[in-house]
C-alpha cells in the first residue's frame, strides 16, 4: 500500500509536463490570438498541405531504404559469433552518439557543388552533380540518421532465431530467398514494425537536416512548425495547429504498425 | 574472407577521403590570407562614381588619425581614447547583460581585434551573454516567445517600428548615453524612429550583388543577373519573404514598401520564374556557400561582401543599378530588460570611437559615428561598398518601411505559394484530420477486441 | 549468393556510415578553412576551439543541464518505477502508456508543448527561460528511459525477498535499501546512463526551451552552422568521436572480459 505513494510525485510530474502541455498544443491550435475558439488554424494548414505531403513521402522512402538496408546488416550481424556481434553492433552505434547536427553537416561538405564527392567525379573528368539542395539530399540525410535506429531493433529480434531453424529449412531443401521470406521476416515482425516507427517518426517531424540539406526549396513540416514559434513568420497558433496534426499522422502510423498497448486510449 | 572484407573497406574508406585532399583541382579555394591590397583592386566599375561624398558634420571631441597608434587601434583597447564616462558604476552588481545581435557583426572572438565584449566586462565588471539572430523576424519571434530575456537588441529600421509599435522596445535616457552625439545627423530622427527616442543606430549598408568572377559567364549588372538563365542554378536567393519581395519589386521597378496587391503578385510571379533558377533559399549561409565557391552569385549586405572579397580574391560586387535596399540597424533596449541602465552603458561603449572603430573595421559595414568616418583614409571613403556615394543613395535606395499586417500577412500567403504548391480543396486538412483520428479508434478498438478473444 | 550480397550491402552501410565522420576528422587537420581541399597538416583549429568562450560555455552548460537532470529524472523514476510496480494493472498500463508518450511523440512536439507551458509560466509568474527550463525539459524526457529500464528488473525480481527480509526482523525502509535497492540497482545505473547521453545529446527540445541566455553545446553548434563555418567545428565533432569511441572501447573490453571469466569460472566449475 505505502509503496504507491512513490509513484505520486511521478504522477504529478507527468500531469504537470507531459499532458498539460499537449493539452496547450491543442487548445492554441484551435484558437484565435485572442483566445477565442476557431477553427481557422486547422484550414489555414491546407496552405501547407504540399509540404505535409512531402515530409511524409520523404519519410517513406527514407523509411523503405532503411529496412532494405537494414535487413541484411542486421540478419549477418546477428549470425555471426557472439564476442563480434558486440564490435559489429558498436560499430553501428558509434556514429549516432556523434550529434545528428554534425553528422549532417559533414553530408554539407561532401555533396557540395565544389565537395568531396565533386572532387572525387572530378578527377575523372566527370561532373560536377547536383549533389545537394535537392529531395534526394534530405532523404539521404534522413536514411544517414535513422538508420542505426532501424538496425538496432532488427538486430534484437533476429539474434533471437534459432540457427537450427534455419538450417532445418536448408535441410529441406529451402532456397535462400525462401529462408528469408518464409522464416525470417516472419519471425522477425516485432522488429520491423519497431524498426519502421523508429525510422518514420523522426523522419516526418525533422527539421534541420532538411535546412541544411535541402536549399530552402524542400521545407518539412518541422520547418514549418520551426518557423512559427521561433523563426520567420510568428504565429504560435498555426503552428500548434500543425504539432496537431503531425501528432495525429504519428497516432496512426503507431497504430499502423501496432506498437501501442492495446487498452492505450489515444491521446 | 572477414579480412578482405575490413580490408575493402578500409580501402573504400580511404580512396574516397583522399580523393578530396589530393592536389589543387582547378578550382581554387579561397585562402584565409586576407590581403588589403585586393580590396581597391576589385572594384568593378558599376554605376558609381567615386566623388561626391559630403562631409559630415564634425562631432565636438573627435580623435584624428594623427592621436592615434592606428597599428594597435584595432588590436588593444586605450583607455586614454575613452570618453570620461562613469563605466564603473555598476561594478560589483553581479550584473549580467544579454545581448542578441546578428551572426558576425561585432569584433567578438576575432585574431585580430579585441574583444569588444571581454573589454566591456574588464572596464566595468558586467558580464556579457552575446547572442546571435540571422533574421529580423527570428528576432521579432525570440521576443514575442521568449519573454524578453535581452537587454540590448539590434534589429533594422523597418522592425525597430514594428517593434515600437507593439510596445516590444523601451524609450532610452539619452543622459545615460552621451556617446550619442557622434552620431551623424543624417541617422537621427529617421522614418522607423522619428522622435529618435528608442534607438542608437549601429550600422548600415546597402544590399548589393556579391559573385565569383570565375562561376559567372556574363558581366554583373543588376537584380536582372538574378533571373538570367546564364547563372542557372548557381543563384541564391534571400530566404525570407520581406527582403526576397524588396529584390523583385526594386527588379519591377516598384518601391520595396508597396502594399499595392498587383505589384505584390507581379513580385511573386517573378519570384516564382526564378525559382527554376535558384540553387538553394538561405539566409546567413550566403556566407559559407558564396565564400566556399559552391554558388556563384547571390544578394547580400554590403558590409558582409567586402568581408568576403578580402578572404576570397574570386569574388566581385555589384551595386545594382536598378537600385536597392538601404538599412540601418539599431541598439534598442527591449521593454521586459532587466538592466536598463547597463545597457545603455553597453550602447555608449560600442560608440566610444574605439570600440565604434574596431567594430567598422571588422564588419565592413557602413558607420553612422562620425567620430569613426573622420579615422577613415581616402580608400575606404571612395569605396562605394562601405561609403556608398550619396547620390545613389538618394536617388536609387530605399529604406524598408513597417507594413501594414495586412500586406505582411498577404506577402507571406504570397512567399508560401512560391516555395509550396497550394492545393484547392479547404477541407482537405480536416478532413484528413477525421479520417486519421478515427482509424486510430478503429485499429485500437479492433486490437483490444481480438486480444479479448485471445484470452477466451 | 545471399551472403556475398548481404556482405556487401553491410560493407556498403559501414562505409555510408563512416565517411562523413572520416572527413570531418580528417579535415579538422586542415591549414586552411577549405572544406574540400587538404592544404596541409595544422593543429590551428584544435587551439582556437580552446580558446572559444562560446563553445565552453555551452560544454559546461550541457554537462550541468545532463548531470542534474538525469540525477533528478533518476530519483523520481526509481520511485515512480517501485511504485508503478505495485500498481493494479489498469493503473498500471494507463501510467505506462502516458509515460510512453514523450518517447513516441516528435521531439518537435515535446518541445514545442514544453516552450508553451513555460511561457505560461513567464506570464502569470516570474519564471524565465534558461537553466531552469532546460533541466525540467530534460527531466521530463528523461524519466521514461528510466522507468522502462527499471521495470523489467522490478519484475523479475521475486516478491518474496522482501517479504523474507522482514521476516528476518528488517523494517521496510530496511528491507528497501538493502534488498530492493540493491536488485534493481543495474537498471537504474543503465537508465541514469542513457539519460546523461540523451540529455548531452539533445538539439530539438533544447533549441525551443533554451530561452535566449543559455546556450547547450548542441545549440552552438547550429548557430556555427550558419555564418562563417568554421573548421572549429570538425575539431570538436573530432574530440566527442574520439571520446565516444574512449568510452565504448573501455566498456567493450570491460564486458568481454566479465565474460570470459564467467566461461573460464563455468568451465571450471565443471570440471
Amino acid at each position: 500500500m505505502k509503496t504507491k505513494i512513490l509513484a505520486v510525485p511521478y504522477i504529478i510530474w507527468m500531469i504537470i509536463f507531459t499532458i498539460i502541455p499537449l493539452g496547450l498544443v491543442i487548445f492554441f491550435a484551435f484558437t484565435t490570438q485572442s483566445g477565442k475558439f476557431t477553427f481557422s488554424n486547422i484550414v489555414a494548414m491546407n496552405d501547407y498541405l504540399d509540404v505535409l505531403f512531402r515530409s511524409i513521402e520523404f519519410s517513406v522512402i527514407a523509411t523503405v531504404i532503411c529496412l532494405l538496408l537494414g535487413l541484411p546488416v542486421a540478419y549477418l550481424i546477428s549470425r555471426l559469433a557472439r564476442g563480434k556481434q558486440g564490435t559489429m553492433l558498436m560499430i553501428v552505434i558509434i556514429p549516432m552518439w556523434i550529434n545528428f547536427l554534425l553528422r549532417t553537416y559533414a553530408w554539407m561538405t561532401l555533396l557540395e557543388e565544389n565537395g568531396i564527392i565533386n572532387r572525387f567525379f572530378g578527377l575523372f573528368h566527370l561532373g560536377p552533380f547536383n549533389l545537394i539542395n535537392n529531395s534526394g539530399a534530405v532523404i539521404l540525410g534522413m536514411i544517414y540518421n535513422y538508420i542505426p535506429f532501424m538496425i538496432l531493433p532488427l538486430y534484437s529480434v533476429m539474434t533471437k532465431i534459432d540457427e537450427n531453424v534455419i538450417e532445418a529449412a536448408q535441410d529441406l531443401g529451402c532456397s535462400g530467398f525462401h529462408i528469408m521470406t518464409k522464416i525470417i521476416l516472419p519471425l522477425s515482425k516485432q522488429g520491423i514494425s519497431t524498426g519502421i516507427i523508429t525510422v518514420f517518426v523522426p523522419s516526418v517531424s525533422t527539421f534541420i537536416i532538411s535546412r541544411m540539406l535541402g536549399g530552402g526549396t524542400n521545407d518539412l513540416i518541422g520547418d514549418i512548425i520551426e518557423s512559427q514559434f521561433l523563426g520567420n513568420s510568428y504565429n504560435p497558433h498555426l503552428g500548434s495547429a500543425m504539432s496537431l496534426v503531425l501528432m495525429v499522422i504519428v497516432l496512426l502510423i503507431m497504430s499502423l504498425f501496432n506498437q501501442f498497448g492495446s487498452e492505450e486510449a489515444v491521446i | 574472407m572477414k579480412k578482405n572484407f575490413v580490408i575493402i573497406i578500409t580501402l573504400i574508406l580511404l580512396l574516397i577521403t583522399f580523393s578530396g585532399c589530393s592536389g589543387n583541382t582547378n578550382r581554387t579555394s579561397s585562402d584565409t590570407s586576407s590581403s588589403n591590397n585586393v580590396k581597391s583592386e576589385t572594384y568593378s566599375n558599376t554605376v558609381i562614381s567615386e566623388e561626391n561624398i559630403t562631409d559630415n558634420s564634425q562631432p565636438l571631441n573627435s580623435i584624428s588619425s594623427d592621436d592615434v597608434n592606428m597599428d594597435t587601434i584595432l588590436t588593444k583597447l586605450d583607455k586614454s581614447l575613452l570618453s570620461d564616462y562613469d563605466y564603473s558604476k555598476l561594478k560589483n552588481q553581479n550584473i549580467t547583460l544579454n545581448v542578441c545581435n546578428w551572426g558576425e557583426y561585432m569584433a567578438v572572438n576575432q585574431d585580430d581585434y579585441f574583444d569588444v565584449n571581454q573589454e566591456f566586462e574588464k572596464l566595468t565588471g558586467i558580464k556579457v551573454n552575446y547572442k546571435t539572430f540571422a533574421t529580423n523576424e527570428e528576432l521579432y519571434s525570440k521576443l514575442k516567445s521568449g519573454g524578453g530575456d535581452y537587454d540590448i537588441v539590434i534589429p533594422s529600421d523597418y522592425m525597430i517600428s514594428k517593434m515600437i509599435k507593439e510596445g516590444l522596445i523601451q524609450k532610452l535616457d539619452f543622459s545615460n548615453i552621451p556617446n550619442f552625439s557622434y552620431i551623424d545627423k543624417k541617422f537621427v530622427g529617421l522614418e522607423y524612429d522619428p522622435e529618435n527616442e528608442y534607438s542608437v543606430p549601429y550600422t548600415w549598408g546597402i544590399v548589393c550583388i556579391v559573385y565569383n568572377k570565375n562561376m559567372v559567364k556574363k558581366e554583373i549588372t543588376g537584380w536582372c543577373d538574378l533571373w538570367d538563365e546564364a547563372n542557372d542554378n548557381n543563384i541564391l536567393m534571400f530566404n525570407n519573404p520581406r527582403d526576397a519581395f524588396g529584390i523583385a519589386l526594386t527588379y519591377l521597378g516598384y518601391s520595396q514598401n508597396t502594399e499595392d496587391k498587383k505589384e505584390l503578385e507581379e513580385a511573386a510571379s517573378t519570384l516564382k520564374q526564378q525559382k527554376n533558377l535558384v540553387q538553394a533559399y538561405v539566409m546567413d549561409e550566403i556566407f559559407d556557400k558564396i565564400g566556399g565557391e559552391s554558388s556563384a552569385i547571390a544578394p547580400y549586405y554590403a558590409g558582409d561582401v567586402q568581408t568576403m572579397i578580402d578572404e576570397n580574391p574570386n569574388l566581385d560586387f555589384c551595386i545594382p543599378k536598378e537600385g536597392t535596399n538601404k538599412f540601418v540597424d539599431a541598439a534598442c533596449i527591449p521593454t521586459a530588460a532587466k538592466n536598463k541602465e547597463a545597457a545603455e552603458m553597453y550602447i555608449n561603449f560600442l560608440n566610444e570611437i574605439q570600440v565604434a572603430y574596431a567594430n567598422c573595421d571588422y564588419l565592413c559595414y557602413s558607420t553612422p559615428h562620425t567620430g569613426v568616418y573622420s579615422l577613415f583614409d581616402d580608400e575606404i571613403k571612395t569605396n562605394p561598398l562601405r561609403c556608398p556615394p550619396d547620390d545613389y543613395l538618394n536617388e536609387k535606395t530605399e529604406v524598408f518601411i513597417n507594413l501594414s499586417d495586412e500586406t505582411n500577412a498577404y506577402t507571406q500567403e504570397l512567399w508560401n505559394q512560391i516555395k509550396i504548391e497550394k492545393s484547392k480543396s479547404p477541407w482537405l486538412v480536416p478532413a484528413f484530420l477525421l479520417i486519421s483520428i478515427a482509424l486510430t479508434f478503429f485499429l485500437n478498438i479492433r486490437r483490444s477486441r481480438k486480444k479479448k478473444q485471445d484470452i477466451f | 549468393m545471399n551472403k556475398i550480397l548481404s556482405r556487401t550491402i553491410t560493407a556498403f552501410v559501414i562505409v555510408f556510415l563512416y565517411i562523413p565522420i572520416l572527413v570531418l576528422i580528417v579535415f579538422s587537420f586542415n591549414a586552411s578553412k577549405s572544406r574540400a581541399n587538404f592544404t596541409g597538416f595544422s593543429l590551428q583549429w584544435y587551439e582556437k576551439l580552446f580558446h572559444n568562450e562560446a563553445i565552453l560555455t555551452a560544454l559546461f552548460n550541457t554537462i550541468i543541464i545532463a548531470l542534474i537532470s538525469s540525477l533528478l529524472a533518476t530519483i523520481i523514476g526509481t520511485a515512480a518505477a517501485i511504485g508503478i510496480n505495485r500498481m493494479r494493472p489498469v493503473t498500471k498500463a494507463t501510467i505506462m502508456n502516458v509515460t510512453y508518450i514523450p518517447i513516441i511523440n516528435p521531439e518537435i512536439i515535446t518541445g514545442v508543448s514544453l516552450m508553451l507551458l513555460f511561457r505560461a509560466f513567464t506570464v502569470y509568474s516570474g519564471f524565465e527561460f534558461g537553466l531552469v527550463s532546460l533541466i525540467l525539459a530534460h527531466i521530463t524526457f528523461n524519466i521514461p528511459y528510466i522507468i522502462y529500464s527499471i521495470i523489467p528488473k522490478l519484475r523479475q525480481m521475486n516478491p518474496n525477498l522482501v517479504e523474507a527480509a522482514q521476516d528476518l526482523g528488517c523494517s521496510s525502509a530496511q528491507a528497501f535499501f538493502k534488498v530492493t535497492i540493491p536488485e534493481i540497482m543495474p537498471g537504474v545505473l543503465s537508465g541514469f546512463l542513457m539519460a546523461i547521453t540523451y540529455s548531452i545529446d539533445d538539439f530539438v527540445i533544447s533549441y525551443f526551451n533554451s530561452g535566449t541566455t543559455v546556450e547547450t553545446l548542441p545549440i552552438t553548434i547550429y548557430s556555427m552552422t550558419r555564418k562563417k563555418v568554421s573548421p572549429e567545428i570538425n575539431a570538436l565533432s573530432t574530440i566527442i568521436f574520439i571520446v565516444i569511441l574512449a568510452v565504448l572501447i573501455i566498456k567493450n573490453a570491460i564486458s568481454n572480459y566479465k565474460l570470459r571469466k564467467e566461461r573460464l569460472e563455468y568451465l571450471a566449475s565443471k570440471s
